[in-house]
């Protein structure tokens, strides 16, 4: 039954979101402390254990899933509901924390991919210059 | 008469109006995408900068803070776009992650997380400062933005930022999905994203799951999976550690 799904993942996220607003009143924070992601989490070792048992038919999980695919379009009618006229007006800040955190992101790919695997560091070590340097290159370039 | 009947409908069906709407939006985004971008942009990235686009001309419009949904014909979106169904979906999507897969991707998958949203944060933070936000609630959520547009306002929304700071913390976000989206092909070979581990890292580094999924998809098709596989992990540890750890740090540091 869908409305299985449907329940499990309600109950997942009023859970999480009892237990993030209750860190909040503990840690003395006014607000909700991750539970959205500690409703993910219930719900990956939740849904993860009902699944190995067989209790997760295929129509419990549509319900699940409609939500799951359901959450672009929530994001743009979010989107299309925020001050983009104030934050426009404060100048290019999201534009440059944006390629500035892609732009050092791509950086460290070469840089832990070298980190994990010792014996494959000296073959790597010959295009990391090149690799660092482009990346910050197209990162300036975006600016 | 028949305005006044199709206004009425559309005002007291709101949240189905929103759906209308947004299904529209969607359309024509994935529509744009496939015509102009060859899917290379990929069409989730085109609506939601449509739905900003859109959230400005409302703003202009009608001089509100609310963009599209300060337009009473377009409340519905407000319904649909709200903290309720936001967290609901968000939640959704962690369904069907396998712990076990990301043990299988192993340690490195991890440490790439953890990095991921600390540069990520650290970046953000840094623009923030120079652009002289000063305060622990904006520092966090544009440093937060920057993590994903979804990780942003989950962490505005808990640590009470305003709309402003909200917005430009989304619009971080989309700018560094589309920004992998498109420079990922280009940069792939230059940084050796050409195997599943490096898409491993690559997921858990960048954790935009739209922007991964498109711009792995566009450099190599195989390596989607596994970059995604982190990715999915990303976004959730980002809504953990925006309104506690990383709020902790920034009050820490600047009161």
């Amino acid at each position: 039954m869908i409305i299985y799904g449907v329940a499990l993942l309600s109950i997942c996220t009023l859970a999480g979101l009892f237990v993030g607003d209750l860190l909040g009143v503990l840690l003395g924070v006014p607000s909700n402390v991750g539970g959205v992601g500690i409703a993910m989490i219930l719900l990956i070792f939740g849904g993860g254990y009902l699944s190995k048992r067989g209790l997760l038919a295929g129509k419990t999980e549509q319900g699940i899933e409609f939500w799951s695919a359901i959450y672009i379009p929530i994001v743009v009618a979010m989107a299309a509901q925020q001050n983009v006229v104030g934050a426009l007006s404060s100048g290019p800040v999201a534009i440059l924390a944006g390629l500035l955190a892609v732009g050092l992101s791509f950086a460290m790919v070469p840089v832990l991919d070298k980190l994990g695997r010792p014996d494959a560091a000296v073959e790597k070590k010959s295009h990391e210059p090149g690799t660092a340097a482009q990346a910050t290159a197209t990162a300036t370039v975006q600016r | 008469m028949i305005t006044e009947t199709l206004t009425k409908v559309l005002t007291s069906y709101g949240l189905i109006s929103g759906f209308a709407v947004i299904g529209a939006t969607m359309w024509v985004s994935y529509w744009l995408s496939a015509k102009f971008t060859r899917g290379r942009l990929h069409g989730s990235a085109i609506a939601i900068l449509l739905g900003l686009v859109l959230s400005y001309v409302g703003g202009l419009y009608t001089g509100g803070q609310k963009g599209l949904v300060d337009i009473p014909l377009l409340s519905g979106i407000g319904i649909l776009g709200g903290a309720m169904l936001r967290d609901f979906a968000i939640i959704a999507t962690a369904f069907g992650v396998n712990p076990e897969e990301l043990k299988r991707a192993g340690i490195s998958g991890v440490i790439s997380l953890a990095f991921g949203i600390f540069v990520s944060f650290i970046a953000g933070v840094s623009v923030a400062l120079v652009f002289g936000y000063t305060d622990a609630v904006s520092l966090t959520t544009i440093g937060a933005g920057a993590v994903t547009y979804i990780v942003g306002p989950v962490t505005g929304a808990a640590l009470g930022a305003s709309s402003e700071v909200m917005a430009l913390s989304i619009a971080a976000g989309l700018i560094k999905a589309m920004a992998v989206m498109v420079v990922t092909p280009f940069v792939a070979p230059l940084i050796g994203l050409n195997n599943p581990r490096s898409a491993v890292i690559f997921g858990g580094l960048m954790g935009t799951s739209s922007g991964v999924a498109a711009g792995l998809a566009a450099t190599d098709p195989k390596l989607v999976p596994y970059g995604c596989l982190t990715a999915a992990f990303y976004t959730a540890l980002g809504c953990l550690l925006g309104p506690s750890l990383l709020y902790f740090m920034m009050r820490g540091l600047f009161g």
